[in-house]
C-alpha cells in the first residue's frame, strides 16, 4: 500500500522545526510502523538525504524507548500497544499520516522524532527504590507478600517508562507514570518503610520536571502501551495526603 | 599473552570463600580515591555500578539508550534460576552446578559455574529485598516452574517479563545511587576506544550520541558490561543497539576475544515476513510444553494447515525423539527446523517456518485453560502475524537469540588486560558452549553483585596504579583514531546505506555460520565478509554531521565493528572442528545427528588475540579441566 | 529570615505548592461548594410547595445571621480557592505543554473533564449575575423589593417574575447545563483527588458523579421551565 505521511523534522533543540512531507511507497501490511519508517529513511538516505531520527530499541514493546505520536495519539490508536508493535495492516492504502513528537515541557524534543526523558529518571532518583544495599538482604521467603499484593504490585511495576501517559495527557501531566512507581513500591511490604518520604520526594521533584497536574482526564490510562490503570492515580494521592497529614 | 584462569583449587564448594578471604581489600577511606568506569546498564552494568558506589568507589557509568532503564537485559521474558529448593524437588548447588556444566556441553570453568550457582541464592533475595514483583504462590511465598527442559522446579519469575522487573530493580538501586553522588551517569554516549596505559586499561573514549562530542575518562578501571553480540546476523532477538563494539575495541587493544562461535538459537521465535523484516521476536519456550512441532509430509505442499490430514502430517521431534519430543533442548529443535525446511517441508513465507499445533491441547485442556497459560503470548503472536493461534497452528522458525562467546576473563573476572574487566553477555561466561534458559539473567546479576564488589577491590590493593589524567597522549591518540573513523565514515559519500550492508552480512553469517556450520561455509563466509567490508569502505553512504544526533552514523560505526567480528566468528567457528552446544558442524556429529564433542582436541576456551588489521589473529587455548562432573555425550533419544 | 524560611517550609504552604496538594484543595472546596448546591436546590424546590414555604424559609436564612454569615464567608472562601487553585493549576497545565500537537485526537477524555475551566468560568458569570439579581437585586429592583402579605420579603414572586423573562430563564438553563457538565465529572474527579478510588468503586463513583449532576440539572432547571410553561404562577395580586 501507499501512504502520505507528514513527519515532524527539527535539527536539533534549538532548531524551530516543522513539518516535511514523504510518500511512503509499496509498504506491506505485515510491517511494523517503525519498520515502514527504515523503508522510508532508506529511500530517503539513497536520495543524500538523513534518515528520520526515532527512538527504537527492543521493538518487542518492553524497552520503552519508542515513542511517536501517530496522528494525534500517542503509540498510535491500537489500545495497549507500543509504536514498535503496530503493524501497517492497521492502516489503509492511501492514508495520511501525522507523526509528531512527544510534546511536552518536561521532554524537550532533542532532534526529529527523538525526545528527552531524563527527567523520569531524575524523578526515580528522588525516592523510585528500597533502600536496600548489596548483600544486606533477608532470606527471600522470610517475608511473605500476599498474592493479591504481589500481582497488583506487578500490575503497577510493568510500566516501560515510555511517557505515552505524559504525551496523552492534555495538560502534559506525569501523574501515571509516577503513580506506577509510587504503587509499585508502596504496595509490597519490601517498600513501606520508606512509603511517606518516598511519595513526597517523588512528586516534588515531578513537579519541579515541570509536567502539568492531573485533572482526572484518564487519557493517560488509554494511551499507556502497557494499561496502567488511573487507580493507581489515587492510591498515589492518598499515598501523598497521608504521608502529607501524618504527625 | 599469558592466560592464567587465576582459578582457586581445593574443594569446589569452598573455593570461593576460600578466594574471598584471601583477596586484599581496600580500606574503606581510600574507596572514594578509586574511579571505576562502567560502560553498560544491563543488569550486569547496573548491578555493578549500584554496588560498587555503595561500597564507596566513585563510578561512571555508560549507556548508549536514553536511559539506563532501557538496556536490553529489559527484554528478557522467561524467569532466573536460583537453586533455592524452595519445592522439596531435590534441587541444590550442586545440581544447577551440574546441570550447568553439562548444559554447556562440558566447555566451561568449573570453578566459575560453582560460584555462580552459590550465589543464585543471594540474587533473589537482593531481588526481593528491592521489590521485584516476583511471581508468588497463595501463601504469599515465591513460585517457581520449570524451564528449558530441567527436571527441579528452580526458575523464579515476574510474569513474561523477568528480564525486566529485575532490571528496574537494579535500576533503581543505581538511580538511588546516582542521587547520593555515587555513580554519575552519561545516557546516550557510545564507548568508543578503551585507553591502556603501561598495560593497564585506564580509561575509555566516548562519543556523545547527541553532540557528538568525543571525549575521554579516566579511571582506575574500566568494567565492560555491554551485553552480547548477536546482532552481527542482523536478525536476532536482540534489541536493535545491541553491538560487538565495545568488545571489539576492547579486542583491538589487547584483550583476547574468547569462542566467538559460541551462539545460542532460538526455536520459537515468529518467523520472517519479508525483507523488510527488522527484528525476531522470541515467543517464550514454554509454548514447547503443550504446543506440537510438525509440518506436511509432503515437500511443499501448499494447503491449509486445516486441510492437511493427520496422516500427511510429520510430527518430527516425536518421531525422532520419543521420549523428549517437543519438549528437546533448544540447539536440537532448532537444527530440526532448519533440516526440515530444507527438505522443502517448510510452511509460511519463503518455506521457513514450522508449525506449532494447540488444537491437540485445547482438545485436552481446553481453549480457557491453554488461554491461561499462554494467552499474553498468543496475543502477541497475533498482533505481529494478524493470526489467531486459537484457530490456525503458530508458526515459528529459530533465531539467533544469545551468545556465549566474549571476551576471555579470568576467576576474577578480569580480562587479560589488567583492569578490564568483563561482566554479563559480554564476557565469555560462565555458559561454555551453550546457555540454560534463564541462567543469562543469574550470571549478569551475579558478576555485576557479588562477584565484582570483591574482585575488584582486589585489583586495587594489589596492583600499583600510577595517577594518570586524560591528557596523557594515549588518550589523546586513542580520540584522535575516534574522531578519524567518524570522519571516514562521513566522507565515503558512497551509494549504499548501512543498513543495506548489515543485511548483506547477516545473510552470510546466517546462511554459512549459523545453525549448522561446515568447513566449506565457513571458507566462504571468510572469503565474503572482507569483501563486504571493503566494499563498505568504498561505498557506504552516511548522511548528515558529526556534531548532531546522527541515527546513521550510530548505525555505520557498529556495523563496521560487526564486519570485522564476523570474520573473528567464522574462523573460530571453522577452527573448532567438533560440535559442542551451540556450535554445530555438520562434519562433526553421530549418527542421530546428535552434535559430536571432541574432548581430546577442543576441551579448551579458545582465545584469540588482535594481532593488527591485516594478520592473522592469534589463537590461545585456555585448557579446561572437569573435576567433578565427567564429560559425557548428551542423548535425548 | 528565619521565619520566612520557616513560613515557606510550613507543611501547608508546601502542600499547596505541590501538584497534589492544590489538587486537594480544588477537591474539598468542590466538595463543599456541591453540598451548597445540593443544599440551595432543595431550599428553592420549596417553590412549588407555594409561596408561603419558600417565603418562610427566606426570612428564617435571613434572620439568623449566626448561620448566614458564617456560610456565605465560608461560602466566599471556598469559591475563592477553587477560583485560585483552578486558575493556577490550568496556567501551569498550559506552560506544560508549550507546543501543541498538530493533528489533535482524544481517546476517552470526556467532554466534560475537558472544558472544567471553561464551564467553571460559565459558572463564574452567572454566581456573578445570579447575586446581583435575587441577592443584591441590582439587575432587576423592581422585583426585589416586593413583600407578601406578611411582610417578608417575596421570594417567590422575585423568582416567578425573574424566570418569566426568556433571556433570564435561557441564561439559567445554559448555567445549570455546564453545572452539570462541571459536576459530571468533578464529583468523580474529588475522590479520585483525595485518593478515594479505586478499580472496585470506579464504575460506581463514575454513575454516581453523571446521576447526581442530572439531578441537579433537572432540580435546578425544572423553575425556569415551570415558570416558562406557566406551571408557576404568580401570587393573586402581583403583576408583571
Ligand atoms: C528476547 C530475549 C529473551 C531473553 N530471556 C531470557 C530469560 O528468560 N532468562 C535469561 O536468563 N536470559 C534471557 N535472555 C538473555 C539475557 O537477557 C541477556 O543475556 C542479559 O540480559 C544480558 O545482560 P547484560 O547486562 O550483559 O547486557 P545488556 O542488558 O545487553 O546491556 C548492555 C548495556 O551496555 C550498553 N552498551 C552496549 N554497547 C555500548 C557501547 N558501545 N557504549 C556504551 N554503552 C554500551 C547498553 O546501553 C546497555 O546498557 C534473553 C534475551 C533475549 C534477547
Ligand atoms: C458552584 C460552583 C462550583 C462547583 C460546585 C464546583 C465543583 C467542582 C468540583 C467538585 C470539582 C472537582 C475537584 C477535583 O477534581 O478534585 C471542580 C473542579 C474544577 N472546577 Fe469547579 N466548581 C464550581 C465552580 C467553579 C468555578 C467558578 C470555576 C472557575 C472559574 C471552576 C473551575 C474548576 C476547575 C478548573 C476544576 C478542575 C477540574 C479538575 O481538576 O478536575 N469551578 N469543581
Ligand atoms: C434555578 C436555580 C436557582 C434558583 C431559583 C436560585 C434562587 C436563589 C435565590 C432566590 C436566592 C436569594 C435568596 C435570598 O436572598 O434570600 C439565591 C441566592 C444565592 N444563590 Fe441561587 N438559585 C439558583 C441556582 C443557584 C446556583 C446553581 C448557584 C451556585 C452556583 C447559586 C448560588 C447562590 C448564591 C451564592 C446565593 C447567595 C446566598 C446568600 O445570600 O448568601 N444559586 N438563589
Ligand atoms: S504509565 Fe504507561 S504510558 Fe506512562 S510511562 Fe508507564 S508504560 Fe508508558
Ligand atoms: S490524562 Fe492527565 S489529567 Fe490525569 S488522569 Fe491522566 S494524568
Ligand atoms: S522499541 Fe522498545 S518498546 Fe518499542
Amino acid at each position: 500500500m501507499n501512504l502520505t505521511l507528514q513527519v515532524w523534522r527539527q535539527k536539533n533543540k534549538d532548531d524551530r522545526g516543522g513539518f516535511v512531507t514523504y510518500e511512503a511507497k509499496d509498504i506491506s501490511p505485515d510491517m511494523s510502523f517503525l519498520e515502514m519508517l527504515d523503508v522510508v529513511s532508506e529511500e530517503l538516505q539513497k536520495r543524500g538525504e538523513e534518515p528520520i531520527a526515532f527512538d527504537h530499541d527492543c521493538r518487542e514493546g518492553i524497552c520503552g524507548m519508542c515513542s511517536l505520536v501517530i496522528n494525534g495519539i500517542p503509540h498510535g490508536s491500537e489500545r495497549a500497544t507500543t509504536t514498535c508493535q503496530l503493524h501497517m495492516r492497521k492502516f489503509k492504502d492511501g492514508d495520511t499520516i501525522t507523526i509528531e513528537p512527544w510534546r511536552a515541557r518536561a521532554f524537550p524534543v532533542v532532534r526529529d522524532l527523538v525526545v528527552d526523558r531524563s527527567a523520569f529518571d531524575r524523578i526515580i532518583q528522588a525516592g523510585g527504590f528500597v533502600s536496600v544495599a548489596t548483600g544486606g538482604a533477608p532470606e527471600a521467603n522470610s517475608l511473605p507478600v500476599p498474592k493479591k499484593d504481589a500481582d497488583k504490585a506487578f500490575e503497577a511495576a510493568a510500566c516501560i517508562g515510555c511517557g505515552a501517559c505524559v504525551a496523552a495527557c492534555k495538560n502534559a501531566s506525569a501523574m501515571l507514570f509516577v503513580a506506577a512507581k509510587v504503587s509499585h513500591l508502596a504496595l509490597l511490604p519490601q517498600g513501606k518503610a520508606e512509603s511517606a518520604e518516598r511519595v513526597k520526594n517523588m512528586v516534588e521533584q515531578m513537579d519541579k520536571e515541570g509536567f502539568g497536574n492531573c485533572t482526572n482526564q484518564s487519557e493517560c490510562e488509554a494511551a499507556c502501551p502497557k494499561e496502567i490503570p488511573v487507580d493507581f492515580i489515587a492510591l498515589m494521592n492518598r499515598e501523598f495526603l497521608k504521608a502529607t497529614l501524618k504527625a | 599473552m599469558k592466560l592464567e584462569s587465576k582459578a582457586p583449587s581445593g574443594p569446589i564448594e569452598t573455593r570461593w570463600e576460600r578466594h574471598k578471604f584471601e583477596m586484599k581489600l581496600v580500606n574503606p577511606a581510600n574507596k572514594r580515591k578509586f574511579t571505576v568506569l562502567v560502560v553498560g546498564s544491563g543488569l550486569a552494568g547496573a548491578s555493578a555500578a549500584a554496588s560498587l558506589a555503595e561500597l564507596g568507589y566513585n563510578v561512571e557509568c555508560f549507556c548508549f539508550q536514553d536511559s539506563p532503564r532501557r538496556a536490553h537485559s529489559i527484554a528478557a521474558q522467561g524467569g532466573i534460576n536460583a537453586a533455592k529448593n524452595y519445592r522439596n524437588d531435590g534441587d541444590s548447588i550442586y545440581r544447577l552446578f551440574y546441570d550447568t556444566v553439562k548444559g554447556g556441553d562440558f566447555r566451561a570453568r568449573e570453578s566459575n559455574v560453582y560460584r555462580l550457582a552459590q550465589l543464585s541464592v543471594n540474587i533473589i533475595d537482593q531481588c526481593v529485598a528491592q521489590g521485584v514483583p516476583f511471581a508468588r504462590e497463595y501463601g504469599g511465598l515465591l513460585d517457581t516452574r520449570s524451564f528449558g527442559g530441567t527436571q527441579v522446579s528452580r526458575t523464579f519469575y515476574a510474569r513474561g517479563q523477568t528480564g525486566q522487573q529485575l532490571l528496574l530493580g537494579a535500576y533503581q538501586a543505581l538511580e538511588k545511587n546516582i542521587a547520593s553522588g555515587g555513580v554519575k551517569m552519561h545516557p546516550r554516549t557510545e564507548m568508543l576506544d578503551v585507553v591502556v596505559i603501561d598495560g593497564q586499561a585506564r580509561g575509555i573514549v566516548t562519543r556523545d550520541l547527541v553532540t557528538g562530542e568525543v571525549k575521554s575518562w579516566a579511571g582506575h578501571a574500566v568494567v565492560l558490561a555491554t551485553g552480547g553480540y548477536g546482532n552481527v546476523f542482523y536478525l536476532s532477538t536482540n534489541a536493535k543497539g545491541s553491538n560487538v563494539t565495545a568488545t571489539w575495541r576492547a579486542y583491538k587493544k589487547g584483550a583476547a576475544f574468547a569462542n566467538p562461535c559460541y551462539t545460542q538459537i532460538h526455536p520459537t521465535c515468529i518467523p520472517v515476513s519479508g525483507d523488510h523484516q527488522s527484528k525476531l521476536t522470541l515467543m517464550s519456550e514454554s509454548l514447547r510444553n503443550d504446543g506440537r512441532v510438525w509440518v506436511p509430509k509432503n515437500p511443499g505442499d501448499k494447503r491449509s494447515p486445516k486441510d492437511i490430514p493427520e496422516g500427511e502430517r510429520d510430527y518430527y521431534l516425536e518421531r525422532r525423539y520419543p521420549s523428549f519430543g517437543n519438549l528437546v533442548p533448544r540447539d536440537v529443535a532448532s537444527r530440526n527446523a532448519k533440516t526440515v525446511c530444507e527438505e522443502g517441508k517448510g510452511v509460511g513465507p519463503g518455506g521457513l517456518g514450522v508449525y506449532l499445533d494447540f488444537s491437540d491441547a485445547i482438545k485436552r485442556l481446553g481453549k480457557n485453560v491453554v488461554a491461561e497459560r499462554y494467552g499474553n503470548l498468543f496475543e502477541m503472536y497475533e498482533r505481529i502475524t494478524d493470526e489467531n493461534p486459537y484457530e490456525v497452528p503458530m508458526r515459528i522458525y529459530p533465531a539467533i537469540h544469545y551468545t556465549m562467546g566474549g571476551l576471555w576473563v579470568d576467576y576474577n573476572l578480569m580480562s587479560n588486560v589488567p583492569g578490564l574487566h568483563v561482566l554479563g553477555e559480554a564476557n565469555f561466561s560462565d555458559h561454555g558452549a551453550n546457555r540454560l534458559g534463564a541462567s543469562a539473567l543469574m550470571q549478569g546479576l551475579a558478576d555485576g553483585y557479588f562477584v565484582i564488589p570483591y574482585t575488584i577491590g582486589h585489583y586495587f590493593a594489589s596492583s600499583k596504579i600510577a595517577p594518570v589524567t586524560t591528557d596523557h597522549p594515549e588518550f589523546k591518540k586513542a580520540e584522535e583514531d575516534v574522531k578519524a573513523q567518524t570522519k571516514k565514515l562521513l566522507s565515503v559519500k558512497g551509494k549504499r546505506t548501512v543498513d543495506s550492508f548489515h543485511k548483506e552480512l547477516g545473510h552470510v553469517m546466517w546462511d554459512d555460520v549459523g545453525m549448522a556450520r561446515s568447513e566449506k561455509s565457513l571458507k566462504r563466509a571468510i572469503e565474503k565478509i572482507p569483501q563486504i567490508r571493503e566494499e563498505f569502505w568504498k561505498n557506504v553512504n552516511v548522511p548528515g554531521e558529526d556534531a548532531n544526533l546522527n541515527v546513521a552514523l550510530e548505525k555505520a560505526g557498529r556495523v563496521a565493528d560487526f564486519l570485522e567480528f564476523g570474520e573473528l566468528l567464522a574462523l573460530d567457528a571453522l577452527t573448532r572442528n567438533e560440535s559442542c552446544g551451540g556450535h554445530f558442524r555438520e562434519e562433526f556429529q553421530t549418527e542421530e545427528g546428535e552434535a559430536q564433542r571432541d574432548d581430546q582436541n577442543y576441551c579448551h576456551a579458545a582465545a584469540w588475540e588482535y594481532k593488527g588489521a591485516n594478520a592473522k589473529p592469534e589463537l590461545h587455548k585456555e585448557a579446561l579441566a572437569f573435576e567433578y562432573v565427567k564429560p559425557a555425550q548428551r542423548s535425548y533419544k | 529570615m528565619e521565619a520566612v524560611a520557616s513560613v515557606q517550609n510550613h507543611w501547608l504552604l508546601r502542600t499547596w505548592k505541590s501538584s497534589i496538594g492544590a489538587k486537594a484543595v480544588m477537591a474539598v472546596t468542590g466538595l463543599a461548594l456541591f453540598g451548597f448546591v445540593v443544599m440551595h436546590m432543595l431550599g428553592n424546590l420549596q417553590v412549588f410547595l407555594g409561596q408561603e414555604h419558600i417565603n418562610r424559609y427566606g426570612h428564617f436564612l435571613k434572620n439568623a445571621p449566626e448561620i448566614l454569615w458564617p456560610a456565605r464567608l465560608g461560602l466566599l472562601a471556598f469559591v475563592g480557592l477553587h477560583i485560585l487553585s483552578a486558575f493556577r493549576l490550568s496556567l501551569e497545565n498550559q506552560a506544560a505543554r508549550p507546543v501543541q500537537y498538530a493533528h489533535q485526537a482524544t481517546i476517552q477524555a470526556s467532554v466534560a473533564s475537558r472544558y472544567m475551566l471553561l464551564s467553571g468560568m460559565v459558572l463564574l458569570a452567572f454566581i456573578a449575575y445570579h447575586l446581583a439579581h435575587f441577592t443584591l437585586g441590582m439587575t432587576h429592583p423592581e422585583h426585589f423589593h416586593l413583600v407578601d402579605a406578611q411582610g417578608r420579603h417575596d421570594i417567590y414572586s422575585m423568582v416567578i417574575l425573574g424566570f418569566q423573562n426568556v433571556w433570564v430563564s435561557g441564561f439559567y438553563i445554559l448555567a445549570m447545563l455546564c453545572l452539570g457538565m462541571h459536576l459530571s465529572h468533578g464529583v468523580s474527579s474529588l475522590f479520585q483527588s483525595l485518593g478515594l478510588n479505586s478499580a472496585k468503586y470506579r464504575p460506581t463513583l463514575q454513575l454516581g458523579s453523571r446521576a447526581f449532576a442530572a439531578l441537579i440539572v433537572i432540580g435546578n432547571c425544572s423553575m425556569p421551565i415551570a415558570v416558562l410553561t406557566g406551571c408557576l404562577k404568580l401570587p393573586a395580586g402581583v403583576t408583571p
